[in-house]
């Protein structure tokens, strides 16, 4: 890993920790408590890679850690602007995650893709396409569209390593790891600033 | 060779014997001690004495540990090219130099206020006497003792500012005594080689790796509970208790999975990770007021 490797992972910590701190004005507890936990996965995430380098990609945890983000995310965004989706969408997340875990685990290694697949998919769709919906709409100010281009990059990164990880890359390994850092600053940027103007 | 060439020749000789990263860390939890009750921008002289005497007292205090462990740093690997060990400097001279710095530090403290000089002072001597030269060879136990040094400097900041021990002061100093077993209990099983062949009993060396790994990770957990409850005492807002929380949560999960599934490089990584919790969560209560 290299020093810009570190300072890009540095600044995406430092910018989701500012994000946990003033929080999303107005926003509902759970929703609150749900873009807290997605920021504060991408934190800890970011001081893990800079202490322990990209090995620790190599760790199982990995695939199950990261579902966290998107999956909390769009909790969040679902609780605040599709309150009539709510329940329905928090008994997904939860048993969409439980999934996720047990056949990370468990499971052939088939079995564990095609159950990651549909969780990380709707997550990332609802991420990607609910704040540029609200956004055309008018429902929300248009700097609010950040928020789906950070889920369009999340979903952008997710790819590259779930790919990697099953053995099937799509861009060579150093490429995947090269844009990584660069990558996660993006996204959360891209969530920071879209927050900013919701 | 001149005399600014003479004194940078000693400055660099001296730099080792200081260890800068945990005199920094311990400057830095005084200072959040102190901070974490008064607005340093009002208070900003003081705040210079603070860093001041720490730097003086926590200074000559490691370097009287280094003139009196220079035989088991000869030893060692990891330390024997340290400068006492090493014979680029005499035992003598660390010794002054160490009784300097630490009576610099205390006098300066005490000037400040009679009770923060008296916790610095307590520190310097928990460290040199009690961990150092009573119980470091005897007894892996004598780590506590040194814990409860390094939770002087944030205890006697935040007395500093109250004028007074109180309970936060109290809890923030036990987060440091808890947090110490981790650097020191990683240090210990890394380099047990090293220790062995000095002859200094280590947790790994009496109670075995597993042990060693399930008390790094229940002390951890009992440093970041700490943490959180001396920020709340602090009344720390709920944006940066949020905070405190998603980095409490992180050091919870590294902890436990150094226990549950120990490796070197994931004892490592919370070591490291723990550090920069400290570090972090000292300077977070610097914001409250």
């Amino acid at each position: 890993m290299t020093i810009l490797d570190r300072i890009l992972l540095l600044i995406t910590g430092l910018l989701a920790a500012y994000q946990i701190v003033v929080g999303i004005e107005g926003s509902a507890a759970m929703a609150l408590w749900a873009y807290t936990i997605a920021f504060g996965v991408l934190l800890v995430a970011g001081l893990l890679l800079i202490i322990q380098g990209f090995g620790i990609l190599d760790s199982p945890w990995v695939v199950v850690v990261s579902t966290i983000i998107p999956l909390s995310l769009s909790l969040g965004l679902v609780w605040e602007y599709l309150p009539a989706w709510r329940t329905i969408y928090l008994i997904f997340v939860i048993v969409g995650f439980l999934a996720v875990a047990i056949t990370r685990f468990v499971a052939p290694k088939k079995v564990a893709t095609f159950t990651l697949m549909p969780v990380h998919g709707i997550a990332g769709l609802l991420i990607f396409f609910l704040p540029i919906v609200m956004s055309l709409r008018g429902a929300m100010p248009g700097g609010f569209a950040w928020v789906g281009i950070g889920g369009g990059l999340i979903g952008v990164g997710g790819l590259l390593l779930a790919f990697l990880k099953a053995g099937k890359p799509i861009l060579p390994q150093k490429v995947i790891l090269t844009v990584l850092p660069g990558l996660l600053l993006l996204m959360t940027a891209a969530f920071v600033a879209g927050f900013a103007f919701a | 060779m001149t005399t600014t060439m003479k004194i940078r020749a000693k400055l660099k000789l001296y730099w080792p014997l200081i260890k800068s990263l945990q005199t920094g860390l311990l400057i830095v939890t005084g200072l959040a001690g102190f901070m974490s009750t008064r607005c340093p921008i009002k208070n900003w002289q003081t705040v210079l004495a603070v860093t001041g005497s720490l730097f003086l007292a926590v200074s000559g205090s490691t370097v009287l540990n280094m003139w009196y462990d220079r035989d088991i740093d000869a030893k060692m690997e990891r330390t024997r090219k340290r400068p006492l060990p090493a014979n680029k400097m005499s035992p003598r001279e660390a010794l002054i130099l160490g009784l300097v710095l630490s009576l610099l530090g205390v006098v300066w403290a005490v000037a400040l206020d009679p009770l923060y000089g008296l916790i610095v002072f307590a520190g310097l001597f928990f460290d040199v006497v009690i961990y150092t030269m009573w119980l470091k060879r005897r007894t892996p136990w004598g780590i506590v003792w040194g814990g409860i040094s390094g939770g002087m400097p944030v205890l006697a900041g935040r007395a500093l500012g109250t004028g007074q021990i109180e309970w936060v002061g109290i809890t923030l100093a036990l987060a440091v005594l808890f947090w110490i077993p981790t650097h020191i209990l990683t240090f210990s099983m890394r380099y047990h080689d090293d220790y062995q062949r000095a002859g200094v009993p280590t947790f790994p060396s009496a109670y075995g790796n597993h042990a060693t790994h399930v008390v790094i990770a229940i002390s951890s957990v009992i440093a970041a509970v700490m943490m959180g409850v001396a920020a709340y005492g602090i009344e720390l807002t709920w944006g940066y208790l949020r905070l405190m929380a998603v980095l409490s949560t992180g050091l919870f999960f590294l902890a436990f999975s150094s226990a549950a599934k120990p490796s070197a490089h994931t004892n490592f990584g919370l070591f490291k990770y723990a550090s920069l919790y400290m570090l972090s969560a000292m300077m977070l209560l610097m914001f409250v007021v």
